[in-house]
């Protein structure tokens, strides 16, 4: 089974992931389809495999994030790999060196497989262009988190059998948001419909040109939705007052049973979490049935186990 | 060497079988210029016959273009406080190479020009280590911090050619206001960065697909145009001279035609980097393509060559602006803004005779003749008894820039391994040869 597996890994032709713009549809497949082998492989009592043995990756987070940095960190060991973990505070990069020397740096240690979050959109493709090992993006700025995109299509898939198709209705913060920006590419590169729901403060510019329907209203939106994907309000991100308070945002833009109640009945939510429930997603939805939350977890780690497998095929041997 | 040893001694220079153009007398025709005593003798078919004064250089141009000596309006400079970007001899250098005779200076620096003495201090380095004419602009408010003006008077004595914030905008418009009340007692030009503060704010590049994709935050065109519109009609308030130091998309081009057909006192500049590239040019997060205001839609970089055309658009400048590693070298975000650009200013301009077809004279009105005019400048033309700041060059040469052959101190130059087709030959100032041969030692 071992060496099916690899033989899968090694027709993904990439040495690196900085976004899903730029895989075929094709591609996205075999990563999907070595998740799902992964899933049975962490499910097992004996977790453990060797593809990654002798391999060195460092996760490299220059903003925080216990789940994603804790998820690459499992997918490593799970596959063999000797994992650092790197946390960086952004304030001590720019007193000191520049993200180029940091990369230097680090390049000088050998490492096989980097994972890289960085607060900076493009960041991680310029660490990327100077050094020699495999990188993998673990989401940059507001432009891409590929492998949030390729958790939530295999959970998606895993239930509903298949991507194309579906319509999928992504809801809030879509302007600061990697996850929706990788979602968009992957799942129309599969063949989904795909809709944004969110205040129009809280849309990119030009968010039309980006192959997505345009809705400002929950319950217009969510309308026969296969899926609802609700996304956090990064309170944090952001520098201006987007929306008024959190009580006019949930009322309006919070995921309840209510505004749930005009998606198809048998559709699903989702939320790249942390949640914060009562602001973008009621309790009793969070918790509820109808719930994938906790299950993209799961994923998350299958997800990055493939991704980190299929790069790690191409690592030299010698 | 005996050319160089003339130059030195401000020996008499003749070009002959030149095309001379001279936008300041709508001059584009075949001819011979003569130089003598650091001045413009004869310039044009009628000095053809002319006898070379004694112990004259004579050149052969070969149809080749000599035209006056370029006047850069905007110019960001190192020294004092940065010199490892830029200082003012090396500013100099680059510009001989390019053919600009004259950098207008801008007051960002460290510290700010915002006293009659820093001005003088500017004249004096530059007498003392440039190769070509440097006029400091000084800024309008003290330390660039929008709020109260500066001794428009004293730096105007000083040697203040005209009053800016530099990079800066000044947020206030009573501020704006009174200073441009003020600015007018005094005939002193105000030249400004349009971009309104609080929507520009966060933003790294031109809002729209393309930001989107990115994944970065948008600056939208109306920040430039608001600022604009407010600064237009405190000029007309006013009576003030008020030139937009920069403008970028089609619709501050309208703005602009708009105000000067109703007779205000407003001109507007423009950088090179917007005649001759668009946001596209940013691809993968390049960094050097990041500037202020940011690049824009290519159909607005064509609606600016219109506006250049027709006039709305007085001047073209290099906006250059040296940044290192230290500034640059970080994620889009993160980076500075700026590029380099005196020694591309030319070759990068004639793209739009070209390509564009923009005809040579109106070209090169933008940077002799109409700064000298804002300015007040003697320079910027070929006319009998005006200083010999003169180029030569060929306006059709294919050549490639490469890193190696930068001579700014900074690398920072968006047209890095750009091909171009139009190289300087020479320059003079005041009748001496500063490039190819620097006529001070090294």
């Amino acid at each position: 089974m071992t060496a099916h597996i690899t033989d899968n890994a090694a027709s993904f032709p990439h040495r690196r992931l900085l976004g899903i713009e730029g895989l075929q549809p094709s591609e996205i497949l075999t990563l999907l389809d070595l998740a799902d082998q992964a899933v049975e492989v962490s499910r097992q009592i004996e977790k453990k495999k060797a593809v990654l043995r002798g391999r060195t990756q460092i996760n490299l987070f220059f903003e925080a994030s216990t789940r994603t940095q804790s998820s690459f960190e499992l997918a490593g060991k799970r596959l063999g790999a000797d994992v650092m973990n790197m946390s960086v505070a952004s304030s001590s990069v720019k007193k000191g060196e520049t993200l180029v020397d940091t990369a230097a740096t680090l390049n000088a240690m050998h490492p096989d497989l980097l994972v890289v979050r960085h607060h900076a959109a493009g960041a991680v493709r310029l660490l990327a262009d100077k050094v020699s090992c495999s990188v993998v993006n673990a989401g940059d700025g507001a432009h891409e988190h590929p492998t949030q995109a390729l958790l939530d299509a295999l959970t998606m898939r895993r239930h509903k059998g298949k991507i194309a198709g579906l319509t999928v209705a992504i809801c809030g913060d879509i302007r600061h948001s990697r996850v929706a920006r990788s979602n968009f590419l992957l799942l129309n590169a599969l063949g989904a419909r795909l809709r944004v729901i969110s205040p129009p403060t809280l849309l990119p510019a030009a968010v039309d040109r980006l192959g997505v329907d345009v809705f400002t209203d929950m319950r217009t939106g969510l309308k026969d939705a296969d899926i609802v994907m609700m996304l956090r309000l990064q309170r944090e991100r952001m520098n201006g007052s987007f929306v008024p308070s959190v009580r006019e945002y949930f009322r309006y833009w919070g995921l309840d049973a209510e505004k749930l109640s005009y998606a198809k009945e048998d559709a699903l939510v989702m939320h790249p979490g942390p949640m914060n429930r009562g602001v973008e997603i009621g309790p009793e939805i969070a918790d509820g049935p109808r719930s994938l939350i906790r299950e993209q977890v799961e994923m998350g780690v299958a997800v990055r186990m493939a991704v980190l497998e299929a790069l790690a095929a191409h690592l030299p041997n010698k | 060497m005996s050319g160089d040893a003339n130059a030195a001694n401000g020996a008499p220079v003749v070009l002959s079988n030149a095309r001379i153009v001279d936008p300041a007398r709508d001059l584009d025709a075949k001819g011979t210029v003569i130089i003598a005593d650091g001045v413009i003798q004869a310039a044009g078919p009628d000095a053809d016959g002319k006898a070379a004064p004694a112990g004259a250089e004579v050149i052969d141009c070969a149809d080749k273009v000599v035209a006056p000596g370029l006047i850069d309006m905007r110019v960001f400079v190192g020294e004092p406080g940065a010199e490892h970007r830029e200082t003012l001899r090396s500013a100099s250098k680059a510009a001989s190479v390019g053919g600009v005779t004259t950098l207008i200076t801008m007051p960002d620096t460290d510290p700010v020009i915002d006293e009659p003495a820093l001005v003088d201090y500017v004249l004096r380095r530059a007498h003392d280590t440039a190769i070509v004419r440097v006029h400091p602009a000084a800024a309008l408010t003290k330390g660039l911090e929008g709020a109260e003006v500066t001794e428009i008077g004293l730096l105007k004595e000083a040697g203040a050619v005209a009053f800016t914030d530099g990079r800066h905008s000044i947020a206030n418009t009573r501020v704006m206001q009174r200073l441009m009340t003020y600015a007018n007692h005094f005939d002193a030009l105000i030249m400004h960065h349009p971009q309104d503060v609080n929507l520009s704010e966060g933003g790294v590049m031109n809002m729209g697909e393309t930001a989107s994709r990115l994944g970065l935050m948008g600056i939208p065109v109306e920040a430039e145009i608001i600022m604009l519109e407010r600064d237009l009609r405190l000029a007309a308030m006013t009576g003030g001279k008020y030139h937009a130091a920069q403008i970028s998309c089609g619709e501050s081009a309208e703005i602009v035609r708009a105000a000067k057909a109703r007779g205000h006192r407003v001109t507007a500049g423009i950088s090179i980097n917007h005649l001759t590239l668009n946001e596209n040019d940013i691809g993968p997060y390049r960094t050097f393509f990041k500037m202020s205001p940011p690049l824009k839609l290519e159909e607005d970089r064509r609606a600016m060559v219109e506006a250049l055309r027709d006039g709305a658009i007085d001047v073209i400048v290099s906006s250059h602006d040296p940044q290192d590693v230290e500034t640059k070298r970080h994620p889009f975000p993160e980076a500075a803004d700026g590029a380099i650009g005196l020694e591309t200013l030319l070759p990068a301009a004639l793209r739009l005779v070209h390509s564009e077809y923009v005809p040579l004279i109106t070209v090169l009105r933008a940077m002799t003749s109409r700064p000298a005019e804002l300015l007040g400048l003697e320079t910027g033309t070929l006319k009998p008894g005006a200083p010999a700041d003169v180029i030569l060059f060929d306006p059709d040469m294919p050549w490639v820039l490469s890193k190696e052959d930068i001579v700014s101190r900074s690398k920072n130059s968006p047209f890095e391994d750009a091909r171009f087709q139009g190289k300087v030959l020479r320059t003079l100032v005041a009748g001496r040869t500063v490039h190819p041969y620097s006529v001070r030692p090294a």
